[in-house]
């Protein structure tokens, strides 16, 4: 008879948290935890030990004094009197409007550049690869300070134009002035957020104009709507141009004439020109420089995006008769768009913290408020830029979920 | 084990840290090299010349503190900081002093936890102006363009001025004074202002510099003068009284021409006590005997680095004003020596 025992049952020893591989990489991750949190925290408790023999305790107070300093351009109102905190935000909405305008401009240009420079034709796809490689190997800084020096330099001075009889749009060394449009009767503004430091107006001449605007594309659909069930019905296809025409342009036209559009036009007077709106040659020069500067890289993405569709999708859709650039808004761009907008989503943050070196040009952003004037008269530097870079943080999350988002639709669902 | 060594060594670091904040004078003694903070350049003040060598007022003053303490006039690091690095630099203990026409205020003082030690420059704050501009004075002003560098009280001295006024203007925030003169003679800013002193020095180096006015508004009080950091008292008794040196060296007549002759004894006990002849002015500040007689002789008094650098002999052509000596009628007045 056989008795059966059970194997001498192992019982746990520190050593084996060592010497035995299921414990190793357990305990060694541990440890490094240990150590680096250690590390942390001296550095954070340094910190504060030296700022308190300092005699600067961190406090965010400051942000409640009165600012004291201008601000050239500002979405919201600003004066000298309003505080840190308010002062901050016009930098931010500055910082946000640059971003923006950059991504933009840098995307279209980028997804021509990447397109041409695949090109059949010699000329034009050389010329694209001149443009990738100068722009992408300057570092954008000095893109951005040798952009600002050829408007400074080679435009005229506002002063060239006294007694001149401008046009609409006046190009000067000091910006760009456009006719700005005004609603002699207007309806007001909307005024959120009270007295508070983020208050915010929006105009109600800009929500009538956008309700009219999204009615007629509406009533525009609708009528698209029926010319297909007409053509599904009877094989023919109704003339709608006019119709469509007149459902966007009417709406629109009747909330201008009722708010009493006009242009305004920029005038020369004293030192400067009034009136208009003007676009400041900081803002002209950080913009042009980003987008170009962040286009070459955007090139290289769309260019490695096409490259990635197999030929044969080409010689289907030529086969179906299409044409070439039929092929490729059709066809090879909307499947490229999986490859593209991955490495799209870190050019976008690039430019955007590329934008923190507007103080080149002075261009008052957040780094140039919060971080710059703000941080030199009240003496903050860890809370302002502890602060700032919060911030950036804060955009640079919401542009990678924004987009992040995009790229789920449009990935490739398997199934 | 090696853990424990580990954190003892970094213990042993914070702890090292923490000491070597405390005597900035024995730092410099025991580096053999004075840090300090100067412009990035600005003309007359503090800029390098054609082989690199830095010269100014402002570089004055850190000579004379270098030659006081190390007994070298060249053991100095010039440290050139703009407008919004400055303050942090010193703070860091990246400088040991900070001679960068600094305006001394109320909360840089107080707040930002400096100490000034004395005002080397009486100055305030000026407008300067194409001649073609027509104007002449700076309350015509109104919707102007003004070039500023930003990070300054001038800053939010010209807020104050048109706010008080009651007219408008655009800034321009600009980060160094290179960068201000460009956009200024480019036409980009209507007028540039800073201190009277910089826009003087400034327009020294212009091609042309007849063709640009000094408004005569001065609109502030900016007295300018180096500075330390707040709580290490023996190292800002050694820059005050070095400074004090220049000046009651110059009401009392001792030049770099006449300081060897007066070294050897005199009848005014004052001069004995500067110079080291009488007295342990030098001891009581942990320096030697010949502290100040050093400082006097690594660029002259107080009158010759004016004369040398932005005097009316020079291309800045500065006239004394404020900072002629209290017996001329300027507010230039050293304590005692005693």
């Amino acid at each position: 008879m056989t008795t059966l025992t059970d194997p001498p049952k192992e019982s746990f020893r520190l050593s084996m948290l060592i010497y035995d591989t299921r414990y190793r990489s357990m305990t060694i991750q541990v440890v490094a935890l240990i150590g680096f949190m250690l590390l942390i925290g001296w550095l954070v408790n340094n910190t504060a030990q030296n700022l308190l023999d300092l005699g600067k305790e961190p406090s965010f107070s400051f942000l409640g004094e009165a600012a004291g300093y201008d601000i050239n351009q500002r979405l919201v109102d600003y004066d000298n009197q309003n505080s840190h905190l308010r002062a901050s935000f016009v930098g931010l909405l500055n910082t946000l409007l640059v971003a923006v305008m950059g991504c933009i401009t840098a995307t279209i240009l980028g997804v021509i550049i990447g397109v041409l420079r695949l090109s059949k034709n010699w000329l034009i796809s050389k010329l694209m690869t001149v443009y990738v490689e100068t722009f992408r190997n300057v570092p954008v800084l000095l893109w951005i300070v040798f952009t600002m020096a050829i408007l400074i330099e080679t435009l005229p001075v506002p002063r060239s134009f006294k007694g001149v009889d401008v046009g609409a749009v006046v190009v000067t060394n000091r910006g760009i002035y456009v006719p700005e449009p005004l609603f002699s009767r207007s309806l007001g503004d909307i005024h959120l957020f009270g007295a508070s430091s983020f208050r915010f107006d929006i105009s109600l001449d800009l929500i009538a104009f956008l309700i009219a605007l999204a009615l007629g594309l509406f009533v525009r659909h609708k009528i698209n709507q029926r010319a297909h069930r007409i053509q599904e019905e009877t094989g023919i296809r109704p003339t709608t141009w006019y119709l469509s025409l007149a459902a966007v342009a009417v709406p629109v036209l009747v909330v201008l004439v009722t708010l009493g559009f006009y242009l305004g036009y920029p005038e020369f007077k004293g030192f400067n020109f009034r009136g208009g709106t003007h676009m400041r040659n900081s803002l002209i020069a950080l913009w042009l420089a980003l987008s170009l500067y962040t286009a070459a890289f955007i090139a290289e993405n769309v260019r490695a995006g096409i490259l990635a569709i197999s030929k044969g999708q080409t010689e289907a859709a030529a086969a179906l008769g299409l044409r070439s650039n039929r092929i490729m808004s059709l066809v090879i761009l909307p499947q490229a768009l999986r490859v593209i907008i991955p490495p799209l989503i870190s050019q976008y943050l690039n430019l955007t913290k590329n934008s923190s070196l507007a103080i080149a040009v002075g261009y008052m952003d957040l780094t140039g408020t919060l971080m710059g004037i703000t941080l030199n008269q009240t003496g903050r530097e860890l809370e302002t830029l502890l602060l700032g870079m919060l911030i950036y943080l804060l955009i640079s999350l919401s542009i990678s979920l924004v987009m992040n988002w995009y790229n789920n639709r449009v990935k490739l669902v398997e199934r | 084990m090696k853990k424990s060594v580990f954190l003892g060594a970094l213990t042993v670091a914070g702890l090292a840290a923490g000491v070597a904040a405390a005597g900035t004078l024995d730092d410099v003694k025991a580096r053999g090299k004075l840090n300090c903070g100067v412009t990035t350049g600005l003309v007359g003040f503090a800029a390098p010349d054609a082989n690199g060598h830095w010269e100014g007022f402002d570089v004055g003053v850190c000579r004379a503190v270098a030659a006081a303490v190390l007994g070298d006039k060249d053991a100095v690091e010039f440290v050139p900081t703009t407008g919004k690095t400055r303050f942090t630099a010193l703070a860091s203990g990246e400088i040991d002093m900070l001679a960068r026409n600094t305006t001394w205020t109320f909360s840089r003082d107080v707040d930002l936890k400096f100490d000034f030690i004395g005002v080397n420059y009486y100055d305030g704050q000026g407008f300067m102006a194409p001649k073609a501009l027509g104007v002449s004075s700076a309350k015509e002003l109104d919707g102007a363009t003004v070039c500023i560098q930003t990070g300054t009280t001038t800053e939010l001295n010209l807020a104050d001025f048109f706010r008080s006024n009651n007219i408008s203007y655009e800034p321009v925030p600009i980060e160094t004074n290179a960068e201000g003169q460009q956009q200024f003679l480019a036409g980009a800013c209507d007028v540039y202002t800073t201190d009277a002193s910089g826009l003087a020095a400034t327009r020294a180096t212009f091609e042309n510099p007849g063709d640009y006015v000094v408004l005569p508004e001065i609109i502030s009080k900016e007295p300018l003068g180096p500075l330390v950091r707040h709580g290490d008292n023996e190292w800002g008794d050694v820059v005050r009284w070095s400074l004090n040196a220049l000046v009651a060296a110059e009401e009392l007549g001792i030049t770099s021409a006449n300081i060897a002759e007066l070294s050897a004894g005199t009848n005014n006990p004052e001069i004995n006590r500067i110079l080291g002849t009488e007295g342990t002015l030098g001891e009581m500040l942990g320096l030697d005997v010949d502290w100040a007689k050093r400082a006097i002789m690594a660029g002259g008094n107080y009158g010759e680095l004016f004369e040398k650098n932005i005097g009316e002999s020079t291309p800045i052509g500065l006239a004394r004003g404020l900072n002629a000596q209290w017996t001329e009628g300027g507010l230039l007045y050293a304590p005692p020596f005693r």
